[in-house]
Parts: structure tokens; C-alpha cells; sequence
């Protein structure tokens, strides 16, 4: 299977105060095919929003390498974003942000269009991707502020289809929102990519929003993917045990009142991450073996960065229970 | 990564609009979202300033003598004949301040306009490349800051020559550093904002964005100040003037007139009055800026 | 017995900048000693206003009518001493930003013995014990030094661990919770309501606790009113109502919500958003949103009435719902 977006062994490192390099992304590889959806989840400070910034070009890796379509993506810096690259789009997570305040919501649009679409066609592509979103055309000459938060969101996602992208990175798109428009651009963003046989990262730290929606979901802790699956089988038998705390966290409606499962202590500061799998401190499977890094074990359509799915140190681990 | 946690149940505008007004604009109130006329001071300060904009304008045809020629009646104290007395020359003071205006006026709109273009140039580049632009401009801009503005200027002016344009050119030299801090500041809270991203990644060039995307949103703080800044310019152009840095002798410029009149105090009229011209100008201005200030500030632009 | 807190036909009008905004209309509710009870709703639906009234912070020129009653206080005809009684020790406050209630240049230690020796006239000795006390009981390790720590040292669920603290501080009888979880992550956001169902096993304390997520409010709730525009239009225990809906609106709150059941469009989005205060339709203010509406919806707000033991509902159609709730 070819990928639309591959992302190799990236890390990203900030210099903080105080801190000497903070390595936020800790060497993270992930891909999206055309037409799939790939969740990531993970919680505040994880890493998840830098690696989608890296993977547009936003930001520039510390080492590793994005590619889309075949071609390396390259930092933006100080020059135009170059042609192969504007077919992969982001949408932001604060609507309140994402859109100029002092622009009309038309003329932003047109920032997208193609070149080769001139004259009345390009107002005409306007009102297309307005009404794509469920936007009246007139919205093209008003200003953000007079949108509510889920109407400015889509009008980001009118946005960002606007040079006909592949493949859309969604950061966190429907959290500044309310419920039920949650919902609506979800299913927007969700069927308009269906439609158009996009490819979508959509990363976010909703477990059961991502079960919703993504074809493979991708779990991130403290900088590194954990465990990557097929969403269901994530869902029902995970193999890593933050996968496990997760899913057990998220409050389920049920005919009693059943609290959700807690987990242990806290996300460590990533300047001083725990040396080896950088979970142990919190997991209650810890053994031996996790004083080393596990890798990234192969187990047959999916994998997962635990010790225990190594059958080698998994026995043992029986053994000395 | 969420570092800007936004409120994710938003309470309704409708809501807190009703509420922010109370609880903001019951106390802020100081004008700023009723209209000019409602404003009075604001509108004495138009008023004032356009007063002054006919006058250089219709200067030749108001005066009535000519600003540089010389009387035997010298040191006359005001009367019919010349309203505010005449100078050591026997100049007409109401003349000259009102040509003062032609030159005062316009140079300090050009102090203010340069300073603003070169600082607002650097300020934009510095906040928005970061790193070591940053840090050169600001290194350079305290430099610039470690003198007294007046004392700077009289050595560069000094240094090139005592004229116009050079005063000016020296002015400008003192006074771009704070446009160039408040834009890259201003640079800087903005590109935490997506908006620009998103712009970049539509495919939009750099320029283009600053253009589009940065300057708009962060011109604001610094058009205030500059208009608070032309009060600033007029007096310290004055200085120079004073000093026998600015305008040369015998152009009617308010400061160079002050100066003149500062030598015996016994004349008072041949300073007091080219002081008032300077002081109803500057009022004006720094009233005019403090209500641009209320009106751009982002609270009160926010829902129009 | 008489309920800890009896609110009854409450109702809170704002000013606006065009007259009056009315923003709670006729909202009745109970909680009881030792009880936690949900309130759910979207953004602007009144739940977080409803918190305000009970604490005596409505903004001024705000105009107030009907009844609530704390312990047997009437706490509408309080003045400023007697809201202060019921605030530190009657009823307590976490809010969903624990950044907005500890100030960040003050020690957490100093945030917390100031209120007692404030309220409580403690000496500084028995209010440092009763602060370790007091962190140890929100389960903030190593007490002591987190005495000494100030807010932006700690992480966000530990802020409102320490927020909570605080407001436990008084030993106050209900908590009004707004949202106290909706910024944190979810592992943290389990602790909190581990502590909370905790804190009121050990000590009696009542929870109120305000929130736009049914997950959490069927994981902690035994009772729960769901508000819409300013109204409660349906209230019971919070399994029966979160599993057998008898509103339209709380089943449109539920379709919204993520099933697991993977296919595009499983998520119902509700059409259209709530009415802003003061253009609430005619009737029912959900009606036209609501996919069971009829003209008898149009006529006026339908009162809250008793649907089976326990529940009651404010519809005058009450459609049979399917919920595809798990």
C-alpha cells in the first residue's frame, strides 16, 4: 500500500528556559494512505500538535523526514510553499484564530484557489466550497466575527479545500466547540473527505471521538507512538497499556453510575522523560525488561511499543508474577 | 499541545456581550464607543487641529504682513496694527506663527510618517523571522535608547549639519526604535494565530501574508502612538530649532521663534505666542491619539 | 427531610443592551445531603447562571424571582454578610478554569490558610494542619512542599486538586461544580471525579456538578436535570434519563455523541443552534429544532410534569425515542 503521507522517525526539539532542548516528538513514524482516515490521540503535551506542525511544514524537524506524495515536504521558512506541497491542508483547532479577522471570509478563500482558475469562475469556486461546507454564498463578504464558533470552523475547512488538497491534517478541529456542533463538523469534515477520497490525520484527544471516525488510530504518549491499530481492534483488545488506560478513562452512559477508571501519577515534564519505556513509571504491568526502550513490535496488522507483546519477555513476566 | 486551552463551551455572545458591557465599558466608558460629537473633547481637538490644517493652508492669504519682512517698529508690544507685537526685527508675530504653521506642521507629520515606515518595516521583519533579525533589532533599538532622545539628535544633526532636513532625518533616527518595539510586538502576540499559518500553507508568499495577514493586525498600537508621537515631534523639532539646530534663520518655525524671544522675557509676547501655537498643536494631537488609542483597542473593535 | 438545597420557579433576567434579556425561566431543582447531582446542557442553556444565582454573584441590575433555600436560609433575601456565611462554609465553588481562582503570585499554602484563618479564625499552626490536611484529602502528594509550591508549578489536574482545596477549605456542604473537568485530559479528568465521589462517601458533602458531557455526568450523577435555554426540560435519575430519554432534546444529546458504531453520519448532529435569551420561540424553546415537534409545541413553554416515579419531563409530545445509547 503506497502512502499519501509518510512520516518517518521524526523528532522536534524546542529549546526552553531553563530546560536546555526539550524533545517533544521523540522519533515518531506514521502513514496515511489515500482515502483513510488515521486517528491520533493523546493527551495535553504529548507531542501530537508539533508533529502536525512538522508534517506541513510548519516547523522544521529536528531529524527524521516528511514525505507527501512521493516528495519530501520541506520547512516553509521564508519562501512560498511550493506547488506538490498545497494538495496537504490543516485546519486548526481555534476557529477564533484560524481566520483574519480584518478579511472578508471570501477574499481568504480566494487565497486558496488556484491560479488557473481566473475571472468570474473564481467567485463562482467561492460560493462552491461555501456551499460545500453548508455556508450561504453571502458569507463571502462578511467578516469572522460575525460567525459563530462551528460556523468559523467551517468556513476553515471551505478554506483549506480551497486548492483541492489530498490529504488534510485536522489539529484538534472540534474542541473549542460545543456539542452539538462538535457533531456537525465532524460529520462535515468526516464526509467531505469521504467524498473526495481524501487522506485525513485527524488528531485529537477525544478516544471516543477518533473510534467514531478514523479507519486506524495511532496512540501517542510523552512524544512517541505507542500503539497503532485498526480502530476497532484498538478499541477492543489493546495491546499497550496506556491504550488500555485510556479507553478505560473515558466516561461510559450506563443505567448506574460507574466512575471511570484512574490512572497512576502524571504525564512526566518531557525534559526529563523516564529512560526506557517512557510508560513504566505509571503502568502497572511494569517489569524488568522496561528499563530498556521496547520497539516498535510488528504483531501483524498493527503494532505496539510494549515488552509485553514480545513473547521473549512477556513469559517472563508470567513467570515472575 | 493544546497550549491555548480554548474555552470549549464558548458562553453565548448574546450573553456576554451584555455582561463584558457591563462589567467593562460600565467603568471604561471614557467615550470611546459614542460617536465624535458626543466626544467633546475630542472635538475641540479636531476642531483645534483642523483649524490649524486652513491656516497653513491659507497662510499667505491670512497673514497680514509678510513673515520675513523687516520693520523699523521693532519690539512693538500687540496692538491693532500687529495683534501679537513684533520681534528684535520688527517682524509680525501673528504672521510668522501663522507661516509657522506650513512648516511645523508638515514636518512633523513627516518625522512621525518616516519613523513610523522605517520602524514599522523593521519591527514587522523582526517579530516575524525571529531569532537573530530579532535580536539584531533590538540590540539596535536599545542603542538608540540609551541616549536622551534630544541629545541624540543634536549630535547627528550636529554631525550633518545644522538644517532641516537633516533635524528631521535626525528626529527620525531618535523616534523610529519605538514603532519598531510596539509593531514586533504586536507581530509577535499575532503569530501565535493560525490565520497566517493557514495563509502560508494556501500557498500565499511571505510578503504577500506580512502584507495581508500581519501589518493589518498589528499596525493598530502603532498608529496610536504615532499619532500620540506628532506632539512629540513638533516640540522636539522646536528644540532643535531653539538650539540653532533645525529650520535656519530667518524661517518663521515656532521652536526658532521661541528661541528668539527667550533671550529677554520683558518681550514676552515674541515667545509666548509661537509657545501657544506649539501647545494648542500638541494638545491636540496627544487628545487626538488617546481617543484613536480607545477606539482601536481590540476590546471595543471586537464587535463591529 | 427537607432537601440541603431547594430551588423552586427560579428565575434570572439580565440587562442588555436593548432591555432585559430573560435567561432562566421558572427552573426548579433539588439537592440533597450527600448527593451528587448533574446538570447538563449546552453552552448559554443557563447551567453556569443557575451556579451564580445560588452564590449571590449575579452582575448587577440583574432581577431575580421565585425561591431558594439552603439549609433552611432563604438565600434570595440575603445581604452581602450573610452571602459571605453561605459562601465560605454553606456553599463552595470549583470553577473550569482553576487558573481563574488561585492567584498566581501567592503560595498554594498561603491560598489556603488565609481562607481559614479569615473564616474560620484559625490560628496560623492550626490552619498550616489543617491545610496538609486538606491537600492530602484532594490526594496532592507530598503535602508539605506542595504547601510551599505556587499554581503554575503544578500541573493543571493538581491546580484543580488544589482549587478544590481550597474550597473544601471551609468545610463548605455542597460543592457547585461548573465543568471542573471539560480542560483536563482524561486521565486526569477520572481523578477528579474519583476524588469528588470520594469526598462525598467520606465526608456527606453535596455535589453539584455542571457539565456539557453525559459521559461524565452519567459516570459520577445519580441525579441529573438536563437545562435548554434557560429551562430544565427533563429530570430524573441519571441512568433511566441517560439510557431512556423521554425528551427529545436529551436523545438529540445522546445521537450527538460518539457510538463507536463507524460509518460516516453516526454522529446526529442536532440542526441549528440554541435560541439566543430573549428570541426563545413562542412554546417550546427546542421546538424548532426538534424532529417530533407538533402544533401544540407552538402554544406555550410546556411546564415540567411527573413522568413515572421520579422523572419528569417538559414536552407535550413525548415521542417513543430510540437511543442508541451503551
Amino acid at each position: 500500500m503506497s502512502s499519501l503521507l509518510r512520516i518517518s522517525d521524526v523528532q522536534v526539539e524546542y529549546r526552553s528556559r531553563g530546560n536546555g532542548r526539550v524533545r517533544a516528538v521523540a522519533g515518531v513514524s506514521l502513514d496515511v494512505a489515500p482515502g483513510q482516515i488515521v486517528g491520533l490521540v493523546g493527551e495535553s503535551g504529548c507531542g501530537k500538535s508539533s508533529l502536525a506542525r512538522v508534517a506541513v511544514g510548519l516547523t522544521p524537524p529536528s531529524a527524521g523526514e516528511v514525505s507527501f506524495a512521493g516528495r519530501p515536504i520541506t520547512p516553509l521558512g521564508w519562501r512560498r510553499r511550493p506547488e506538490t506541497e498545497i494538495g496537504l491542508q490543516m485546519v486548526f483547532q481555534n476557529p477564533y484564530a484560524s481566520l483574519n479577522p480584518r478579511r472578508t471570509i471570501g477574499a481568504q478563500l480566494l487565497d486558496g484557489v488556484p491560479a488557473t482558475v481566473t475571472g468570474a469562475a473564481r467567485n463562482a469556486r467561492v460560493v462552491e466550497l461555501l456551499d460545500r461546507v453548508g455556508m450561504p454564498a453571502e458569507a463571502a463578504d462578511r467578516y469572522p466575527h460575525q460567525f459563530s464558533g462551528g460556523q468559523r470552523q467551517r468556513l476553515a475547512i471551505a478554506r483549506a479545500l480551497a486548492p483541492q488538497p489530498r490529504m488534510i491534517i485536522a489539529d484538534e478541529p472540534v474542541t473549542a466547540l460545543d456539542a452539538s456542533s462538535q457533531a456537525q463538523v465532524v460529520n462535515l469534515l468526516v464526509g467531505l473527505v469521504r467524498e473526495l477520497d481524501m487522506g485525513m490525520l485527524f488528531i485529537s484527544h477525544d478516544l471516543a471521538l477518533v473510534h467514531e471516525i478514523a479507519d486506524v488510530t495511532a496512540v501517542m504518549y510523552l512524544g512517541r507512538i505507542v500503539e497503532t491499530a485498526p480502530t476497532r481492534e484498538l478499541w477492543r483488545d489493546p495491546r499497550h497499556p496506556y491504550t488500555r488506560a485510556l479507553i478505560d478513562a473515558v466516561p461510559q452512559i450506563g443505567p448506574t453510575p460507574r466512575l471511570p477508571a484512574t490512572l497512576a501519577g502524571e504525564v512526566p515534564d518531557p525534559a526529563n522523560a523516564p529512560t526506557g519505556c517512557r510508560f513504566r513509571p505509571r503502568c502497572a504491568h511494569a517489569f524488568a525488561p522496561c528499563g530498556d526502550q521496547p520497539p516498535t513490535l510488528d504483531l501483524g496488522g498493527r503494532s505496539a511499543a510494549c515488552w509485553l507483546n514480545d513473547p521473549a519477555t512477556a513469559s517472563a513476566a508470567v513467570a515472575s508474577h | 499541545m493544546t497550549t491555548i486551552a480554548p474555552d470549549p463551551v464558548a458562553p453565548d455572545p448574546k450573553v456576554d456581550r451584555a455582561l463584558s458591557r457591563r462589567r467593562w465599558l460600565g467603568r471604561l466608558r471614557g467615550g470611546s464607543t459614542r460617536p465624535v460629537w458626543r466626544q467633546p473633547v475630542t472635538l475641540a481637538a479636531l476642531v483645534i487641529l483642523g483649524g490649524w490644517l486652513l491656516v497653513a493652508i491659507f497662510a499667505p492669504l491670512i497673514a497680514p504682513y509678510d513673515p520675513l519682512a523687516q520693520s523699523p517698529d521693532a519690539y512693538a508690544s500687540p496692538s491693532a496694527a500687529h495683534w501679537f507685537g513684533t520681534d528684535s526685527l520688527g517682524r509680525d508675530i501673528l504672521s510668522r506663527v501663522i507661516h509657522g504653521a506650513r512648516l511645523s506642521i508638515p514636518l512633523a507629520l513627516a518625522i512621525v510618517s518616516l519613523a513610523l515606515l522605517v520602524g514599522g518595516l523593521l519591527g514587522l521583519l523582526a517579530g516575524y523571522l525571529g531569532r537573530l533579525a530579532d535580536e539584531a533589532l533590538m540590540r539596535l533599538t536599545d542603542l538608540v535608547f540609551a541616549f536622551p532622545q534630544i541629545i541624540l539628535a543634536m549630535a547627528v544633526t550636529a554631525a550633518f549639519g545644522p538644517n532641516t532636513r537633516n533635524a528631521v532625518l535626525a528626529l527620525v533616527i531618535v523616534s523610529w526604535p519605538v514603532y519598531a518595539r510596539v509593531i514586533r510586538s504586536a507581530v509577535i502576540s499575532m503569530r501565535g494565530d493560525d490565520y497566517l499559518n493557514a495563509a502560508r500553507l494556501l500557498g500565499v508568499g511571505p510578503v504577500k501574508a506580512l502584507r495581508r495577514d500581519v501589518l493589518p493586525n498589528s499596525i493598530g498600537p502603532a498608529i496610536v502612538l504615532a499619532t500620540l508621537e506628532l506632539g512629540n515631534a513638533v516640540l522636539l523639532l522646536a528644540a532643535l530649532s531653539f538650539l540653532g539646530l533645525g529650520p535656519r534663520p530667518p524661517a518663521a518655525e515656532w521652536g526658532s521663534m521661541v528661541a528668539l524671544g527667550s533671550q529677554d522675557l520683558s518681550m514676552w509676547w515674541v515667545s509666548v505666542f509661537p509657545g501657544l501655537a506649539i501647545l494648542t498643536v500638541v494638545m491636540a494631537f496627544n487628545v487626538l491619539g488617546d481617543a484613536l488609542r480607545d477606539r482601536l483597542d481590540p476590546r471595543y473593535a471586537k464587535g463591529r | 427531610m427537607a432537601p440541603l438545597l431547594d430551588v423552586d420557579s427560579l428565575a434570572v433576567t439580565l440587562p442588555g443592551p436593548r432591555g432585559p434579556l430573560p435567561i432562566l425561566h421558572d427552573v426548579s431543582l433539588t439537592v440533597d445531603e450527600g448527593e451528587l447531582v448533574g446538570i447538563a446542557g449546552e453552552s448559554g442553556c443557563g447551567k453556569s447562571l443557575t451556579a451564580q444565582t445560588l452564590l449571590g454573584l449575579l452582575p448587577p441590575g440583574a432581577t431575580v424571582s421565585g425561591s431558594a433555600r439552603f439549609a433552611g436560609t432563604d438565600l434570595l433575601g440575603l445581604d452581602q454578610r450573610g452571602w459571605q456565611r453561605v459562601r465560605g462554609a454553606g456553599i463552595a465553588m470549583v470553577f473550569q478554569d482553576p487558573t481563574a481562582a488561585l492567584h498566581p503570585m501567592l503560595t498554594i499554602g498561603r491560598q489556603l490558610t488565609e481562607h481559614m484563618r479569615v473564616h474560620l479564625r484559625m490560628d496560623r499552626r492550626a490552619a498550616n494542619r489543617r491545610a496538609v490536611e486538606l491537600l492530602d484529602q484532594v490526594r496532592i502528594p507530598d503535602p508539605e512542599r506542595a504547601l510551599r509550591s505556587y499554581p503554575h508549578q503544578f500541573s493543571g489536574g493538581m491546580r484543580q486538586r488544589a482549587a478544590i482545596a481550597i474550597a473544601l477549605a471551609a468545610r463548605p456542604r455542597l460543592l457547585i461544580a461548573d465543568e471542573p473537568t471539560t480542560a483536563l485530559d482524561v486521565t486526569v479528568q477520572a481523578g477528579i471525579l474519583a476524588l469528588l465521589d470520594r469526598l462525598r462517601a467520606e465526608t456527606g458533602l453535596a455535589v453539584a456538578f455542571i457539565t456539557h458531557d453525559l459521559g461524565v455526568l452519567s459516570a459520577l450523577t445519580t441525579r441529573g436535570y438536563v437545562f435548554y435555554a434557560g429551562r430544565v426540560v427533563e429530570t430524573g435519575p441519571t441512568g433511566e434519563l441517560l439510557t431512556a430519554p423521554t425528551h427529545p432534546y436529551t436523545a438529540a444529546l445522546l445521537g450527538a455523541r460518539p457510538h463507536g458504531t463507524q460509518a460516516v453520519g453516526t454522529l446526529r448532529p442536532i440542526p441549528g443552534g440554541p435560541p439566543a435569551p430573549g428570541q426563545a420561540p413562542p412554546g417550546c424553546p427546542f421546538q424548532p429544532r426538534c424532529g417530533y415537534a407538533e402544533p401544540a409545541c407552538g402554544t406555550s413553554p410546556p411546564p415540567l410534569t411527573p413522568a413515572g416515579e421520579h422523572r419528569s419531563v417538559a414536552c407535550v409530545v413525548r415521542p417513543h425515542l430510540e437511543v442508541a445509547a451503551r
